[in-house]
């Protein structure tokens, strides 16, 4: 379980701004994976926006089910489209999902790669720990998918609840090594080692992101979701590794 | 004499009382009742509550072992630095367990501290096993024992070991014929709260030990990642929860309450 209030606030400036606020306050659920991108792109949107941005960031689906709940959010971002459209579907979201970013799969393991994992298939080594993230999160279904293409029969010690904690035990040196995306590695700081998946059992993963029907406070919402779709937050996205949607 | 309740009290007794419940009646409420038997029955469930079992006993008779020599020294030592003894066994009381799971993880994890020298020398690693969600269980419960054991031999009668004493009984005896039997109330009463706290243990158990189904995943868990997909289901895991916590209350009665007074 990791959930990360990240605050990001922006609007240093906005009280000496004359006219119609341009910017104000909204709160974004995000799948976990976009942990460091989006608190790049709160701190990008600062010239412009003036937009103040709460996070909380964990596992799509547990977003999804705290959503159904009713948690109070304006903006929802998940790393499939099936969250989304399971919203979507529940009446929860104000407009239709967009994409707005691809992402990759990568293989995870000890900084240097001391059990020399090369492939999708070295996963299934006896002896091997392996992490994985929960066939119901999204970079665990990802994960089974590409195992399942490689044929490779995994027997993973551990099935965690978001794809932050994945790249955590393996950096702890828990497991030997796990599959989480391309973003993770270099956000993960040098504590792990990324090993290429083969482009033929690659899946990618497209990000959707929507408004959220009854979200307190639409006008920032939609002002940082249109900043995400631009070039500047598309620039900032690309930096950290994600592709266009 | 009877207190009367002063009026301005009631209100807030009442908001706490119905803050108390209310969530437990929604929890009953909302309960698929119709499915309960088909659910138990299915296989992750039953998994799920195996584990939940077993791990849970463990801790509960780890702890016991642990903690009843642990309370012991706090009851009837009267050394300087007891003071320390006793934070250092209240901590995971008030520590917030998914600390406790990071600490044990630096500590017991197979580059931790301790864990290293374990798995170098006995080849034993505990994150993502049985035994390390036993253990989890074990760090978050073990106060409940040592408080409650310990409470239970401070109400015990110095006299009773004392007569034993001058009866030529040697300390080990005493403690095993004198003071266990006169604690026996309070060991009952600890082994449950321990019980109680363990098989409901979550935040050290997914860090500490991950989440595996038939491994790692206690009902806890399992009611967590339910509920993200299968919210009828986690709802229904919680009911098992709630009666096994009722059953221990009930069983306890006024003893846990009660136990403080000589």
């Amino acid at each position: 379980m990791r959930r990360v209030a990240a605050t990001a606030v922006l609007a240093a400036t906005l009280a000496s701004c004359a006219g119609p606020r341009p910017g104000g306050h909204a709160t974004v659920f995000a799948a976990s994976s976009l942990t460091e991108a989006f608190a790049a792109l709160a701190r990008a949107a600062r010239p412009g926006r003036g937009i103040s941005i709460t996070f909380d960031f964990a596992g799509s689906q547990q977003l999804a089910a705290q959503l159904e709940q009713g948690a109070p959010a304006d903006v929802v971002a998940a790393a499939d489209r099936a969250t989304l459209e399971g919203l979507r579907r529940a009446g929860r979201l104000a407009g239709a999902p967009v994409a707005f970013a691809t992402n990759r799969l990568e293989i995870v393991v000890r900084h240097g790669n001391p059990a020399r994992v090369t492939s999708l298939a070295d996963l299934a080594r006896t002896g091997l720990k392996v992490v994985l993230a929960d066939p119901r999160v999204p970079a665990g279904g990802y994960a089974a998918q590409a195992l399942a293409h490689a044929g490779a029969v995994v027997h993973p010690v551990s099935l965690e609840d978001n794809v932050k904690s994945v790249v955590t035990k393996v950096g702890l040196g828990e497991a030997d090594a796990g599959i989480a995306y391309v973003t993770d590695v270099p956000a993960a700081g040098g504590e792990v080692t990324g090993v290429a998946v083969a482009e033929r059992d690659q899946v990618v993963a497209t990000y959707t992101a929507a408004i959220l029907k009854d979200a307190p406070h639409p006008g920032p919402a939609r002002s940082f979701l249109a900043f995400v779709r631009s070039p500047a937050g598309q620039a900032v996205l690309q930096r950290f590794g994600f592709g266009p949607p | 004499m009877r207190e009367r309740v002063p009026v301005w009290l009631v209100v807030p007794v009442v908001i706490g009382l119905v803050f108390l419940l209310a969530p437990v009646v929604a929890l009953v409420q909302r309960a698929p009742w119709s499915e309960l038997g088909h659910e138990l029955a299915s296989g992750p469930v039953r998994t799920a509550l195996r584990l939940s079992l077993v791990t849970s006993l463990a801790a509960t008779v780890l702890a016991m072992v642990l903690g009843v020599p642990l309370a012991w020294v706090l009851a009837r030592s009267e050394w300087r630095l007891l003071r320390l003894v006793r934070a250092v066994t209240l901590l995971p009381l008030v520590l917030p367990p998914v600390v406790g799971g990071v600490a044990l993880l630096l500590a017991l994890g197979s580059r931790g501290l301790i864990g290293q020298w374990l798995d170098r020398t006995f080849g034993l690693t505990l994150p993502f096993t049985t035994a390390g969600a036993v253990v989890a269980e074990l760090f978050v419960a073990l106060p409940f024992a040592v408080v409650t054991v310990e409470a239970g031999l401070r109400a015990v009668d110095r006299r009773l070991e004392e007569a034993a004493a001058t009866l030529g009984a040697g300390p080990w005896r005493r403690f095993w014929r004198v003071s266990m039997p006169l604690a026996a109330p309070s060991l009952a009463a600890g082994a449950a709260l321990c019980g109680a706290r363990a098989l409901g243990e979550f935040g050290a158990t997914i860090t500490f030990a991950g989440n595996l189904p038939g491994r790692t995943q206690t009902l806890p868990l399992a009611v967590y990642l339910e509920l993200q997909t299968r919210p009828e289901v986690a709802v229904l895991l919680s009911l098992v929860l709630l009666t096994v916590s009722v059953v221990v209350l009930v069983a306890l009665r006024g003893r846990w309450v009660g136990l403080g007074r000589p």
